[in-house]
């Protein structure tokens, strides 16, 4: 059994292929909405040196990175173990040997990278157009522009994949999580535009 | 030799894996086995199984080692078929 379809089997007898997929949607959601709401105070403030809006967006992308790791690790750490010693209770068994408690083992890691690298991958391609320009790329448009736009095009993409989730219009979910992304915009602008 | 040729389990298993991954679990690792599952009964987190293993040899150790690492309970054996075979 090579090491994915062992993944793929631990996740499936603790039925967590759901619980993995809910951390990536919400914290990569985080994510998009974070670094469009710090991009969105950058230009709508006085002018900033790139380099400054890059480590600041830098620094809060790590730091959601490393919190979706930790928070997720230790939540799903308590669940697994408290989830194996309800089975041992049923078993009256102990399943130190077993499959259920390798997972109880592993799964929390396995969730806490997807939580953890979802809003840090995300955070560094709506980066990108920042980091590139860093690195002496010439964009045919403003980056942090261009970042905005590539934020609002995750969010409506992580809305196509709730819709598909969900069997419901991948469209309306789409348009839903841009409606929030938008709201979120004009909050920032209301409150920081002066 | 004397070769276990078929045995008859009576195993509590919890829910998952569920009984076709865990059917063929053990078929996997007896070669030429016919395994066959039948769900007695069913509780909260747990299934009673009668477990029917056949084949030309079975290793009953590793078939116990498989039931331990699914997190099965082996609970009795409640048939068991050897055959003495002369030395090929």
């Amino acid at each position: 059994m090579n090491i994915f379809t062992r993944a793929e089997f631990l996740l499936n007898i603790t039925r967590s292929q759901g619980i993995a997929r809910r951390y990536f949607v919400v914290n990569g959601f985080d994510g998009a909405l974070t670094m469009l709401g710090m991009i969105l105070g950058f230009q709508f403030s006085a002018s900033t040196p790139l380099s400054i809006t890059i480590n600041a967006c830098l620094g809060a992308s790590i730091a959601l990175g490393v919190s979706g790791v930790s928070s997720a690790y230790i939540s799903e750490l308590a669940e697994r173990r408290r989830a194996l010693l309800k089975l041992e209770e049923a078993m009256l068994e102990d399943l130190h040997e077993s499959a259920h408690s390798e997972a109880a083992r592993w799964v929390p890691i396995m969730i806490a990278l997807v939580n953890g690298s979802a809003p840090l991958l995300i955070s560094l391609v709506i980066l990108s157009p920042l980091l590139l320009t860093h690195a002496g790329v010439v964009l045919p448009i403003s980056p942090l522009f261009l970042a905005i736009i590539l934020a609002l095009i995750i969010v409506f993409l992580l809305g196509v994949f709730l819709g598909r989730i969900a069997g419901t219009s991948w469209l309306r979910s789409g348009v839903q999580t841009l409606f929030i992304a938008i709201t979120t915009s004009v909050l920032i602008f209301l409150f920081t535009s002066n | 030799m004397i070769a276990v040729k078929r045995v008859v389990l009576d195993v509590l298993k919890p829910h998952h894996p569920n009984a076709l991954e865990f059917c063929q679990a053990l078929s996997a690792v007896i070669k030429g086995s016919t395994v066959k599952v039948t769900v007695i009964a069913v509780d909260e987190k747990t299934e009673s199984l009668e477990v029917s293993v056949e084949a030309t040899l079975i290793d009953f150790d590793l078939l116990q080692d498989v039931i331990n690492k699914m997190g099965c309970a082996l609970h009795s054996i409640d048939e068991v078929e050897v055959k003495n075979e002369p030395n090929s």
